[in-house]
């Protein structure tokens, strides 16, 4: 790999110890993937704060590293509220634990924004052809598809490498011969909300790493589109996705027409979709959790009118940026008055205190996904207002 | 003495006994980070101990957090004490280079068949790995 005379002399450890490991990791990436050079980075979100995830080992590695990272860096979810842990049953040691990693991000200058959905927070860490080090699955999918960026998805030590330096290694999604499409779906029915979140789930099954191209009946919101590239990158590990006419579209080779002829096709039927819902749905619930991705705050509106005055008859979780909430204090009242708790830095995948429950009702393919690895909690699947209904008892 | 070129994927230089395996590791779950125990019954090296060995594996797998667990065995002082791969990924080179563990790969694949015990020498810095061989080794 081609190394600037700059980045030689970090590689050999001209500007300390810290810095030569952190180019070394983007060095032995960069061979492995044969990456021709490295390319200066727009932003980072780093994986790797959940102390459920990464324990003392990882702990330990964030807590010896001395430096600054040298462009904007933001966190991934940590592992609870990092104000209200009590709240959701977190036990002290957990927490105690949890606030150490966080202190050993803000000592290197990351900004403990914990959160999937740092695009919905702040505009200028991603714009259209920026070259990023993101992390979290869902916000490696959403900048590179919605937003138009360029992404890997980066673990937790190469995206602080990438945030130390400022660079990555420019391979995979970085280069326009890695974002052609490898598949087209066609979805054969009008889809809303949480259907898309069941269309993630199936294609991303199909497709594996592909990069799927979406001819839709319906056109997608934002948070439609955060709720099918997150539930994608779960069931499968979907990076990048096009719906045509919707998000921007694929680079056209020179020399070449954009007709996908090598493309598989793949068709989706309205049943399908139907058929993630599963038959049980509210049955045997005994939480409800929305909000993962984050939810934006037209979710918080949503979810604050459908709740409407109404008291929850079930524990009900509604996960966010921490910015989100605080930008919007008469939501959180509303949302709270029913008995409904808003938790930040957080969500049901990457906290402890969800195993703690038998069976979670969601309106997200990804969480579908993973919960039931994590502590064998059982996972129904609902639309947005079935899950709220079920929550405040008025369907089981 | 046999002379093999490699490609550096963490530097540094380190020498031990051999510990080879046809199986990739992950270190997540087959590999317990306060005994340097291999701990998965179903993996080739169970009840081995890595610690000090040089490890000769095809690659990593599993869990990303692999990485933070040879960080973690580093500095109990049980980490091996160098790692020839095959073909290394991101899991294991990310946890050699934090860990200040010299890793190197593209070694020719007889060398999964050295015997356990062996004398090898990692020369990361100057992609060479050595073999040595001594006429009395009751490993040979």
């Amino acid at each position: 790999m081609y190394l600037s005379r700059d980045e030689e002399a970090v590689y050999r450890g001209d500007r300390g110890e810290t810095l030569r490991r952190m180019m070394e990791i983007l060095v032995a990436l960069g061979d492995i993937y044969g990456a021709e050079r490295l390319v200066q980075v727009k932003s980072v979100q780093i994986a790797g704060v959940s102390y459920k995830n990464i324990g003392d080992a990882g702990l330990e590695w964030i807590s010896d590293l001395e430096g600054e990272v040298v462009v904007p860096s933001i966190l991934n979810p940590a592992g609870m509220d990092l104000y209200c842990w009590r709240d959701m049953g977190i036990s002290e040691q957990f927490a105690s634990k949890q606030q150490e990693i966080i202190e050993a991000y803000r000592r290197l200058g990351v900004t403990v924004d914990c959160t999937c959905t740092p695009y919905q927070i702040y505009d200028d860490l991603a714009q259209r052809d920026d070259h990023l080090a993101w992390s979290e699955s869902s916000a490696v999918s959403y900048a590179n598809s919605v937003i138009g960026a360029r992404s890997n998805r980066e673990g937790g030590p190469s995206a602080l490498a990438a945030a130390l330096i400022g660079k990555t290694a420019l391979y995979g999604y970085h280069l326009d011969i890695n974002r052609q499409p490898s598949h087209i779906i066609e979805v054969k029915a009008e889809l809303a909300s949480s259907d898309y979140g069941a269309l993630g789930f199936l294609v991303g099954r199909e497709v594996g790493d592909g990069v799927p191209l979406f001819r839709l009946r319906s056109t997608p919101s934002r948070d439609e589109l955060k709720a099918l590239g997150a539930a994608m990158a779960a069931s499968g590990s979907v990076a990048l996705y096009y719906v045509d006419g919707v998000t921007p579209g694929p680079p056209v080779p020179p020399g070449s027409a954009a007709d996908h002829d090598e493309c598989e096709r793949i068709g989706i039927e309205k049943e399908e979709i139907e058929a993630v819902y599963g038959e049980s749905r509210g049955a045997d619930v005994d939480i409800v959790a929305l909000g993962c991705p984050h939810c934006s705050r037209e979710e918080l509106e949503r979810i604050a009118d459908l709740l409407a005055g109404q008291r929850v008859q079930k524990e009900m979780w509604v996960c966010t940026a921490r910015k989100i909430r605080d930008s919007c204090p008469e939501l959180v009242e509303r949302i709270e008055s029913s008995g409904a708790r808003i938790f930040c830095d957080t969500c049901m995948v990457v906290s402890p205190a969800t195993e703690g429950f038998g069976r979670m009702m969601v309106n997200s393919g990804k969480a579908l996904v993973y919960l039931p690895g994590l502590g064998g909690v059982d996972a129904a699947f609902g639309s947005l207002e079935e899950c709220i209904d079920v929550a405040l008892g008025r369907r089981r | 003495m046999r002379e093999v070129p490699c490609h550096k994927v963490a530097s540094g230089f380190a020498s031990g006994p051999a510990l080879t395996t046809r199986m990739a590791i992950s270190f997540l779950g087959n590999v317990d980070p306060r005994t340097g125990m291999v701990v998965d019954p179903g993996h080739e090296l169970y009840g081995q101990k890595i610690s000090g060995k040089v490890l000769i594996f095809p690659g990593g797998k599993g869990s990303t957090v692999g990485s933070y667990v040879i960080y973690q065995l580093k500095k109990r002082g049980l980490a091996p004490a160098a790692m020839i791969n095959l073909r290394s990924e991101p899991i294991v080179a990310v946890g050699a280079i934090i860990s200040g563990i010299p890793l190197v790969d593209r070694v020719p694949a007889d060398l999964l068949q050295v015997k356990n015990g062996s004398f090898i020498e990692v020369d990361s810095d100057r992609e060479r790995v050595r073999i040595r061989t001594f006429q009395n080794d009751p490993a040979l």
